[in-house]
């Protein structure tokens, strides 16, 4: 069945960047774009979120984490960030950008341009 | 047949003209969804139209889902008809079967069968279902592969289990289980083939699937998941199936079962609007306004459907917009069931949730019971039931009205019956459960021997409970459940005894009672231990998987399946993680040894990837920092090639064997130290412990390889080896305390198998050797290891046993096998 998150302007420009098949359960791939890495999860009733892919802590690359329920624990020192929405778990605090999904007939696209931005953390380019 | 009008005169045309001549209805397809829409048209407006009905099979309607239990020899054909021949005449329908409909003409309005009929119609009704998906491998077209659609099938099915012997079905969804039972029962040896980890997965959560696969194989049947099918074999009909690791099943019949097409073809080469399906809109009306579409075939809202509810659904709003009713179908909320007498599946709505969704989940282990709900916003979204679907009706409900569970949320989770008085109150659900409820499954202790002896023996405290009762005495999975009881017979006198720390949020159980229950219980997957220690969470978190991991894997060497999901990441990309994202590469030189040519290769590596930085370490080996995730298998290749592997510097396991010169070169060394260090590090390398583990030998007591704050640490003296153990240099500096000493390498080898697989098997994950030595005190080390030789000798077996399911190194196998190539690679570059 098709899965679609949020309500979302009908305009938005989707871009399509792989298949759910791609990802491993409770794990997560990379999309390289021209404005940073994109990470994709899949969690283990197969629903994909698109989260920037930099900790609001440290930049850490939060693709590398453990996937659990609905979350992930960034690989650099464990801030545990909400896979939805992007918000890192209390008593942490702090977003990393979260990008629109939309998963049709097993296909995955991406709405880069209706990221919501990340906040708090280091903003500066650590590494991208 | 008589295609005339009943009033129309010999003269047609004249008749045509003075009596107004009914609208003509064509329906293509007999089946569930093109006769529930003819149902509900007669209901509305009896008389409108002359029905023409066309239908493939050579079968009056009937209800395809009852197909399984017709295989499983529950129910006749007769018992599953819908509509007899007799019901079409008394309606004045014309009906036509074994007659499929070849085209469509929509500028004449005429549509033509297979014996070249042609038959007019005002309004078109295609209804032609779906056909089951072949998945196109070489050999899907022999005889004896067959899909699960129709009474042909089941036919075809029933005489091969007539003969016997073996079937494969390929496909661990609803229909493929279906089939799978049916066929079992009738006697075949049954393989069921699922692509996926775990079965009906869109349907079902892990824990589910994995209670339901539990289940079949009970019923003998087996089943192989994350399994892809190569090819069938076979010259004249199908053989064997050969999967895509190599492994061939001999099969009589193959039955494939993984997934069905909309069968738009006719709609499609009729100009038809289509897209996964015939499109249609709202008033289920395709994009010519006199063709109308139902069930299967057709592609909604972007979405099509393969169960009957919302067929019937779509079956009354086009029924109304053939009565000129005006009715909108925008699509539906499906639940699931499987029809496999005495399992117990249900599943509704989406459990895929979104943002700011909450879960509940229910588990009892004992009965074998796990249900999740899963809510947003106070409504129910999707829900999840094994084992016990009672209130699977009473969550759908909820669930399609969207209904406000706020008051209900706490308990709801126990069922509809569960509330009033006692509503958010766990221990009422225990004080309902009837004394004949097992509570204890380890020691088969019911609840109401539970409850007599407290209230006879006047116990007040679950260690009182245990002793009297062995109930929760064994793995400790019921102790909540204890717990309760004792607070509810027992009321203020009982006292809840020292908590034990839990592993983590997930669960109340510590790590020692865990891992005993994971033994005693013969839990063999992770799944399997949510279940049966009653996870609170669907799927652990990144503190307790780890850890089950590793439990998992010592436990059961050599057949447990590694979850690299379940890993930390150094652990699963095999290479440490850096601030930066990049990775640090570390060779394993043996013993800390190494030579011209390794050192050239690294040189090379470091050349030909552009790494930043070569330091030493504090571990005699070289570390490579800075390399690009993507880099990683090529560096691995090219370290490969000169030979080295390995260092796992990133790993809960062997890490470094220290070792000083030794007598071969130094003027005070007593023995081989560089040789025996080398010795050790390739019996103990690739094995998988609770912490980092790190050994050293030093040749005389002057101890440069620091041996005495190593995990395990030889120090050689003229007459042999002490052997020292528990030392950690790190955060709390430990000095080893000696075990013991002894004559021979052969023995240091022994002692230093043995142990590695104590440690291996009594830690707790995260805990380093000094810790656990502390903890469980140097006599008990003693007593295991140098008191009890036979026992020594038998962890040492053991250590070596599940060694040889680890010693390969891991670069090798993504550098060269390819294995776990996503991990490595981006899934797209955009923009
Ligand atoms: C590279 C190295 C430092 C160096 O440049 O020499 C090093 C580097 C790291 N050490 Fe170490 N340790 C290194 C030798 C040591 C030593 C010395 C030794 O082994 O002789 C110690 C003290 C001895 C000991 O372990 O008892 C040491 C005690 C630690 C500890 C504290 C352990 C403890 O039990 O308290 C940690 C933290 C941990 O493991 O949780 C740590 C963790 C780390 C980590 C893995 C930190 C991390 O999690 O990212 C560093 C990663 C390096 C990388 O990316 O490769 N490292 N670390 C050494 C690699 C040895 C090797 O060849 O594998
Ligand atoms: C074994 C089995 C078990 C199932 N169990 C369940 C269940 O438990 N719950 C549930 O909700 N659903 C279940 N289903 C699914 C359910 O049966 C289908 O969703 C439903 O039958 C679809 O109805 P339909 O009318 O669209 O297609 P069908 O019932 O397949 O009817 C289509 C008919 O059209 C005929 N046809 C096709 N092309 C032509 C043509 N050109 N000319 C003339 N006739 C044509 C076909 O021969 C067929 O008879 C099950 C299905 C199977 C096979
Ligand atoms: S001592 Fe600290 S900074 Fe240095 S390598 Fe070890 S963990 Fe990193
Ligand atoms: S960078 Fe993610 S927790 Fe520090």
């Amino acid at each position: 069945m098709d899965q679609i998150l949020s309500v979302l302007p009908d305009d938005a420009v989707w871009t399509s960047v792989g298949a759910v098949a791609d990802i491993p359960v409770l794990g997560a791939r990379v999309v390289r774009t021209a404005s940073g890495d994109v990470a994709l999860f899949r969690t283990a009733d197969d629903a994909v979120f698109a989260l920037e892919d930099r900790c609001p802590h440290k930049n850490g690359p939060l693709s590398q984490g453990i996937v659990h329920g609905r979350r992930v624990t960034c690989p650099l020192h464990n801030w545990v960030i909400d896979l939805a929405t992007g918000e890192a778990v209390a008593p942490d605090e702090g977003r990393a950008g979260h990008i629109p999904v939309r998963v049709e007939n097993g296909a995955i696209s991406v709405a880069l341009g209706l990221a919501a931005p990340a906040q708090g953390g280091c903003k500066g380019g650590c590494h991208v | 047949m008589d295609m005339h009008h009943p009033l129309s005169s010999p003269d047609g045309r004249i008749a045509a003209q003075d009596a107004p001549r009914k609208e003509r209805l064509v329906v293509v397809g007999n089946g569930m969804a093109g006769m529930r829409t003819v149902e509900e048209l007669l209901a509305k407006a009896p008389d409108r139209y002359e029905i023409t009905v066309f239908g493939a099979e050579p079968l009056p309607n009937y209800n395809r889902i009852m197909l399984s239990p017709v295989l499983a020899g529950e129910k006749t054909f007769d018992q599953i008809v819908l509509n007899s021949r007799a019901w079409y005449e008394d309606n004045a329908i014309t009906l036509l079967t074994g007659e499929p409909v070849e085209s469509v003409d929509r500028a004449a309005k005429t549509v033509t069968s297979a014996s070249g009929r042609v038959v007019g119609y005002d309004r078109l009704l295609l209804a032609t279902g779906s056909m089951p998906f072949i998945i196109p491998v070489p050999g899907s077209t022999l005889p004896g592969v067959i899909g699960f659609r129709d009474l042909a099938d089941v036919d075809a099915m029933l005489a091969a289990a007539a003969k016997g012997g073996r079937a494969v079905v390929i496909g661990g969804g609803l229909l493929g289980l279906e089939a799978a039972n049916g066929l079992r029962v009738k006697g075949m040896d049954v393989t069921v083939i699922h692509l996926m980890p775990t079965l009906m997965e869109r349907q079902l959560d892990p824990s589910a699937g994995m209670l339901l696969q539990r289940e079949l194989e009970r019923r003998g049947i087996t089943v192989l998941t994350g399994a892809d099918t190569a090819e069938i074999m076979g010259g004249e009909r199908a053989e064997a199936v050969r999967l895509k690791d190599g492994t061939e099943l001999p099969a009589d019949i193959v039955v494939m079962a993984v997934g069905i097409r909309p069968n738009m073809a006719l709609g499609k080469a009729a100009g038809l609007e289509c897209g996964r399906g015939i499109r249609v809109d709202d008033a289920m009306r395709t994009s010519d306004p006199a063709v109308f579409a139902v069930g299967e075939c057709v592609e909604h809202r972007g979405v099509t459907w393969g169960l009957v509810a919302p067929l019937f659904e779509m079956a009354k709003v086009l029924a109304d917009a053939l009565a000129d009713g005006e009715s909108a179908y925008t699509g539906s909320v499906t639940s699931t069931k499987l029809k496999v007498t005495g399992v117990d599946v249900f599943s509704a709505g989406d459990f895929s949730g979104g943002e700011g969704t909450e879960e509940i989940v229910f588990r009892d282990a004992a009965r074998g019971v796990y249900k999740r709900l899963v809510l947003k916003d106070d409504k129910l979204l999707g829900a999840v039931l094994y084992g016990d679907t009672k209130d699977g009706g009473w969550y759908f409900s909820l669930l399609k009205d969207g209904a406000d569970v706020s008051g209900e949320r706490d308990t709801m989770i126990f069922g509809q019956g569960f509330g009033g008085a006692d509503a958010g109150n766990p221990n009422a659900a225990v004080a309902a459960l009837p004394d004949s409820a097992e509570i204890c499954g380890c020691n088969g202790v019911c609840k109401g021997t539970i409850v007599q002896a407290i209230t006879s023996k006047g116990l007040t405290s679950l260690d009182e409970v245990r002793a009297h009762t062995k109930a929760s005495a064994s793995c400790g999975s019921c102790t909540g459940t204890v717990e309760r009881l004792l607070a509810v017979t027992a009321g203020d006198a009982f006292k809840a005894g020292p908590a034990v720390k839990p592993m983590c949020k997930c669960t109340q159980h510590s790590h020692d009672v865990v891992r005993a229950a994971i033994v005693a219980k013969n839990l063999r997957t992770m799944p399997e231990v949510f279940q049966a220690l009653e996870w609170t969470t669907a799927d652990g978190c990144a503190s307790c998987r780890p850890a089950l991991n590793y439990y998992l894997l010592c436990a059961w060497p050599g057949e447990y399946a590694d979850d690299y999901q379940s890993r930390f990441i150094n652990e699963r990309a095999h290479a440490n993680i850096q601030k930066d994202g990049t990775y640090s590469v570390v060779p394993r030189m043996w013993g800390g040894l190494t030579s011209a040519s390794e050192l050239r290769a690294i040189a090379d590596v470091v050349d030909k990837f552009a790494i930043p930085t070569v330091k030493v370490t504090g571990g005699q080996r070289i570390d490579l920092f800075g390399v690009k995730k993507e880099d990683l298998p090529a560096v691995w290749a090219d370290l490969n090639a000169a030979g080295m592997v390995s260092g796992h510097a990133y790993a809960k396991g062997l890490r470094t064997v220290k070792t000083c010169v030794g007598s071969e070169w130094c003027r005070f060394g007593t023995q081989d130290s560089t040789g025996l260090g080398v010795k050790l590090e390739r019996m103990t390398w690739g094995t998988w412990t609770p912490h980092k583990v790190k050994l050293a030998v030093s040749g005389c007591p002057r101890n440069c390889a620091e041996a005495t704050i190593k995990d395990l640490g030889v120090v050689c003296v003229d007459s042999g080896y002490e052997l020292h153990v528990g030392g950690n240099g790190g955060l709390h500096v430990r000095a080893c305390d000696l075990l013991a000493k002894v004559a021979t390498e052969e023995e240091v080898l022994e002692y230093t198998g043995a142990f590695m697989q104590l440690y291996r098997e009594e830690a707790r994950y995260l805990e380093r050797t000094a810790p656990w030595v502390e903890r469980v005190g140097l006599d008990h080390i003693k007593q295991a290891l140098v008191e009890d030789p036979e026992g020594r000798k038998a962890l040492h077996a053991r250590f070596l046993f599940s060694q040889s399911f680890s010693q390969d190194d891991p670069w090798a196998e993504r550098a060269a096998k390819g294995v776990d190539r996503h991990e490595f690679s981006l899934l797209a570059k955009v923009g």
